[in-house]
């Protein structure tokens, strides 16, 4: 499964975006990060097949979460379900 | 090709005719209609944009726009879980809008991720009254009938607001001769 990576002069956290390509909330998060200048990786898991789709969401559960969009992983460890500024903001030591 | 237009339309008229607001932010708004777009171009319905679908209509009922947890949804939190539909203290930027907790039942996500779950679902999943709080209302006013969790905002048929509601309390018998 292929991730995106969208550069960034942030780099000192690890972060990785379970997204969809037409959710609102995806686009605020990526948009945030983007203002952040927060390097991350993301994967649009609508355009995945149905093998990968289950991989994301057994990633999803082992690391507590649900499946629900968008996901934040941070640094291998904070799991954020939904565009949760503050805990992203938090979890980023912004 | 669906028209972005249309899209824009039908949500348009579907706000009014429940007495809903689409969400105030115009970018944010743009950005659902498009998703809804997409998805009618992919799958053939507009399923929700912030939610995963499988590509099944029926897997995927419960989430084409407006899903049916768009009305519990408005009544408990003013919004959708897309806040693409808002109550008007929402619209009038009264109350911020922020993402809310997933309401569709975990074992229907997890069908839409593709692959048949490991537990076999009951075959009552898709049984209309079995997962909600649903009941009967009726319009005072019109006669207007609708199974839901709260009586809605407004009627959509004689535009009565809410206090015309009345709850049927059915009681019925069946006998097999
Ligand atoms: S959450 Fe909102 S946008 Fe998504 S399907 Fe329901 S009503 Fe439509």
């Amino acid at each position: 499964m292929d991730r995106i990576k969208v550069e960034g002069t942030q780099k000192d956290h690890q972060v990785l975006l379970y997204a969809l390509s037409t959710c609102g909330w995806c686009k605020m998060t990526k948009a945030f990060l983007k203002d952040k200048s927060i390097e991350y990786e993301y994967v649009d898991v609508d355009k995945l097949n149905s093998e990968d789709r289950d991989l994301v969401n057994k990633d999803i559960k082992k690391r507590g979460g649900r499946l629900a969009f968008p996901t934040t992983i941070i640094d291998d460890k904070t799991l954020i379900t939904g565009f949760k500024k503050d805990d992203i903001s938090k979890a980023l030591g912004l | 090709m669906i028209k972005l237009e249309n899209v824009k339309r039908r949500a348009e008229m579907d706000a009014k005719t429940h007495g809903y607001f689409l969400t105030p932010d115009p970018d944010f708004l743009q950005n659902l209609l498009e998703g809804l777009k997409e998805n009618e171009e992919r799958y053939g319905y507009p399923s929700c944009p912030c939610r995963l679908a499988s590509g099944n209509f029926e897997w995927d009922r419960d989430i084409i726009c407006p899903c049916d947890y768009r009305d519990p949804d408005v009544e408990e939190f003013g919004m959708c879980y897309c806040a693409l539909y808002v109550r008007k203290d929402v619209a009038d930027g009264a109350k911020p809008i922020e993402p809310i907790p997933e309401r569709r039942p975990q074992a229907k996500i997890d069908r839409a991720s593709g692959k048949p779950p490991e537990k076999k679902i009951p075959p009552d999943i898709t049984g209309a009254a079995k997962d909600t709080n649903r009941k009967f209302f009726y319009c005072k006013v019109c006669g207007y009938v609708t199974f839901r969790e709260e009586p809605p905002h407004i009627c959509p048929i004689c535009r009565a607001k809410q206090e015309f509601f009345e709850e049927i309390v059915l009681d019925t018998k069946i006998k097999v001769r």
